[in-house]
């Protein structure tokens, strides 16, 4: 292989990878942007992975998967915003459920499924002339669908947040929500709208993972994605345009660590299979605690994240 | 003869544990400015959230313009041209001006930022209201935080406005300046409710008031019978007058001397700049300012919870400045904070485990010594007066005064040599507020040095030997009491400094 065919592979592969981590990701803005922190995106992910995956080998057809891991997703966002925004239980308590469950429920359902051949998996659509540039063309212009989808939900959700009427209302109904409450907008409604949104995209990215991204169903699919998601969410400052270029960097840190090994490079594998996992501690370690008190992190972050709104909370 | 915008019929409202409201009834007229009077915790806020809909009504009606409304939203108040601001403002930090004001609206899909702009200006013009709409709410002070909020409602068309304690964050001058822009709405055509526990703004501006007293109607004054003796004689029962004075002291040696001292605020600014004083034996040093000037933050440097990032504090010539909290209560210092549920109490523990907190390091053996803490603990709540029915149950179910006391009786029972009395006298009523003071000039008449952080001017020229006032975090100036004066302190409180008056 020359180095050309090494290097678009690489950079293939990492926008791929990326892009599981980026659709979660934007899913988890909108829905922390609204003040719900969810923490089950391991958990929805995973699901969203297991039902497309389930439909494709049951009905071969992969809109029904699509739509499948889209409800899936959307679900366990509304339990999610059941627990939280209607009954104010802890956001905290409720996400990490949620995961457990998720990751319970996925491996319990995909059981028969580990090891089968795919029926069907989503193809790369080479975009005419742009998939011809040298190197990116192949990387960024020949792949599956939900990688372009993920791409264009960049500018949408940055533009919906920061430029429309309805980002206004969500991001009052984040940073106060008893404001937005005075002003009559509905701070329930759009909570559980944000977190059903979050849930969906992230189905959708455990969607691109089982019937995309990999060839076939394994245990615990999601290999922790979920957590890396909620990591970058942080590390982007709630900022669609930095979202994306985190996950690409993440995918690039992930398939660094495959690639290595393949190449038979005298690193220990678990180093680079660490490397993700430290990567993301770090993030939290800067965003929170002592180091994050003045930063800009903590600046962006919306001010009533975790905190379930009540009304009749007497202060 | 005006009609009746607003009636509200028997609303009655329970929080668990407590009944808030209990069949009042409030009526408003066109045109007029109508104060609701009361002490804390009389159901003030609570009557007025009722009518704008954040809180539903366990039973009673209320009547717009003759119509019976039922809200169960804001939303609905807002459609019937009611608007409220709050006590603590419901504008969004990160948002500037004129977003805050256009928040809720229907409108385009896509927001222009000019013409928004340009439409809230315009507005601003119109009532007299002077605010930079293009400025973060973080970055504009606290009045013209508070021209925003009426800015907000007035954008909604609202002709009845509910100010819920509208002068507590304003120096005195900014308070009249806010009573002439409300008189002036009022000749628009506008109804303003003002909620409030001061006197004598409520005898210089409104129209009618109603009196409050643990959620009932106490009684409803209008023209001439608005005056302080018959308002505090319904708001209490009684006409407020503060027996205690204080007896000439003996002003000793130098017992807390700050340096230069600065601090950060929970937001990570500057808080606390350049403050520097000293206070003597059995002195003790007011300080006056604007709620959220540098207060807080000076309580806390003081007793260790908050850093100094620069400057020196010493305590009795021994610099603490770096010092545990825990060696700093070693060393003589004792601190009442402002928040006595939270900071000072635990809410869950009673009497008796709270009042060991402060001491039960000292007790031999890994056991604490109950029985003397307990017959210590009976002792106190006979000598300062605290009332409770079983000194085992939670201290949360207690009343504020009473919470106050045994707190402070905590705190001094250790003869502390300098006592921080951080806002001991709010919420309280009168006979917890002689209780206290009598108490705090007791610890002077030992030699303590002590530093009385108050709201009240009345009570600061009263009690205190000499008067700091703070305005952003650091010092306007000192004053001695036989110089001082409110509308000199109000000047101060607004950044003049001394001497440029």
């Amino acid at each position: 292989m020359g180095w050309v065919e090494v290097t678009t592979g690489f950079l293939s592969a990492t926008i791929a990878m990326g892009t599981v981590l980026l659709l979660a990701c934007i899913g988890e803005i909108l829905t922390e942007k609204s003040g719900v922190l969810n923490l089950g995106l391991e958990g929805m992910m995973i699901v969203g992975a297991v039902f497309a995956f389930i439909v494709v080998q049951t009905t071969g057809n992969l809109v029904l998967a699509i739509a499948a891991s889209l409800l899936a997703g959307a679900l366990m966002g509304l339990i999610h915003a059941f627990i939280t925004v209607t009954l104010k239980a802890s956001q905290v308590v409720s996400g990490l459920a949620l995961t457990i469950f998720g990751v319970g429920l996925a491996n319990f359902l995909g059981q028969n499924y580990v090891g089968t051949v795919r029926v069907a998996s989503l193809q790369a659509i080479p975009i005419p002339l742009l998939s011809e540039i040298p190197i990116i063309g192949e990387a960024l212009f020949n792949q599956s669908i939900l990688v372009y989808v993920s791409i264009l939900l960049v500018p949408i959700s940055w533009i919906l947040i920061y430029r429309t009427r309805a980002g206004l209302k969500l991001r009052a109904v984040g940073e106060n929500p008893s404001s937005a409450d005075s002003l009559g907008i509905n701070v329930f409604a759009t909570r559980y709208i944000y977190t059903l949104i979050g849930g969906a995209l992230t189905g959708l990215a455990g969607a691109y993972l089982s019937i995309g991204f990999n060839s076939s169903w394994m245990d615990s699919i999601t290999g922790g994605q979920g957590w890396i998601a909620v990591a970058l969410v942080i590390f982007a400052t709630w900022n669609p345009i930095k979202a994306m270029l985190g996950s690409y960097l993440f995918g690039f840190i992930l398939i660094l660590g495959l690639r290595l090994q393949a190449f038979g490079i005298e690193i220990p594998e678990m180093l680079f299979t660490m490397l993700p996992y430290i990567f993301t501690i770090v993030v939290l370690i800067f965003s929170t605690g002592k180091f994050g008190k003045n930063s800009k992190i903590k600046q962006r972050e919306p001010g009533s994240l975790g905190t379930p709104y009540d009304r009749e909370a007497r202060h | 003869m005006p009609q009746a915008v607003v009636q509200m019929k028997n609303i009655t409202k329970t929080f668990p544990g407590t009944l808030a409201n209990d069949d009042v009834s409030l009526t408003l007229k066109q045109g007029e400015i109508h104060a609701l009077l009361g002490e804390n915790g009389a159901g003030k806020s609570t009557l007025m959230n009722v009518l704008v809909g954040l809180y539903k009504q366990d039973s009673g009606e209320i009547l717009i313009n003759g119509e019976v409304k039922n809200f169960v939203s804001p939303k609905d108040a807002i459609a019937s041209g009611i608007g409220m601001i709050h006590q603590h403002f419901k504008l969004i930090n990160a948002f500037t001006v004129t977003e805050n004001v256009l928040l809720g609206d229907k409108g385009s899909l896509f927001i222009s930022k000019k013409k928004m702009q340009t439409s809230v200006a315009k507005l601003a013009n119109e009532f007299g209201l002077d605010v930079d709409v293009s400025a973060y709410i973080s970055q504009i002070s606290v009045g013209e935080q508070q021209r925003v909020e009426i800015l907000k409602s007035l954008h909604k068309n609202a002709n009845i406005l509910i100010l819920d304690e509208p002068t507590a964050v304003l120096t005195p001058q900014e308070a009249d300046a806010l009573f002439e822009t409300l008189r002036d709405m009022t000749n628009k055509g506008c109804t303003i409710v003002i909620i409030s526990h001061k006197l004598d703004e409520i005898v210089a501006i409104a129209d009618t008031v109603t009196v409050l007293q643990k959620g009932r109607v106490a009684g409803v004054a209008k023209g001439k019978d608005i005056n302080q003796s018959n308002l505090s004689r319904l708001m209490i029962g009684d006409d407020i007058v503060l027996n205690t004075t204080p007896q000439e002291s003996n002003i000793g040696k130098t017992l807390l001397d700050v340096k230069n001292v600065c601090a950060r605020n929970d937001k990570g600014l500057q808080g606390l700049c350049d403050v520097s004083f000293e206070i003597h034996e059995g002195e003790i040093l007011g300080v006056a300012g604007v709620a959220g000037n540098g207060q807080k933050e000076l309580g806390e440097v003081l007793c260790g919870l908050r850093t100094a990032t620069k400057g020196s504090i010493c305590l009795s010539d021994k610099d603490v400045t770096k010092c545990t909290v825990r060696s700093k209560l070693d060393s003589g210092l004792a601190y009442v904070p402002e928040d006595r549920l939270g900071t000072g109490l635990i809410g869950n523990m009673n009497s008796i485990d709270n009042s060991i907190l402060r001491s039960y390091y000292t007790h031999k053996g890994v056991f604490i010594d109950y029985k003397r803490a307990t017959s210590d603990v009976i002792d106190a709540i006979a000598e300062y007066d605290v009332l409770m029915a079983d000194p085992k149950a939670p201290v949360r179910l207690m009343s504020g005064g009473n919470m106050q006391k045994l707190l402070l009786s905590r705190e001094i029972a250790l003869s502390p040599k300098v006592l921080v009395l951080s806002y001991p006298v709010r919420g309280l009523d009168i006979g917890a507020m002689e209780k206290i003071y009598s108490l705090m000039l007791e610890q002077r008449e030992k030699g303590c040095a002590i530093l009385f952080i108050s709201e009240d001017l009345d009570a600061l020229i009263k009690f205190s030997d000499r008067i700091m006032v703070l305005h952003g975090g650091s010092v306007s100036g000192i004053i001695n009491r036989e110089d001082a004066k409110i509308e000199e302190l109000g000047l101060m409180m607004g950044g003049n400094k001394e001497g440029a008056s």
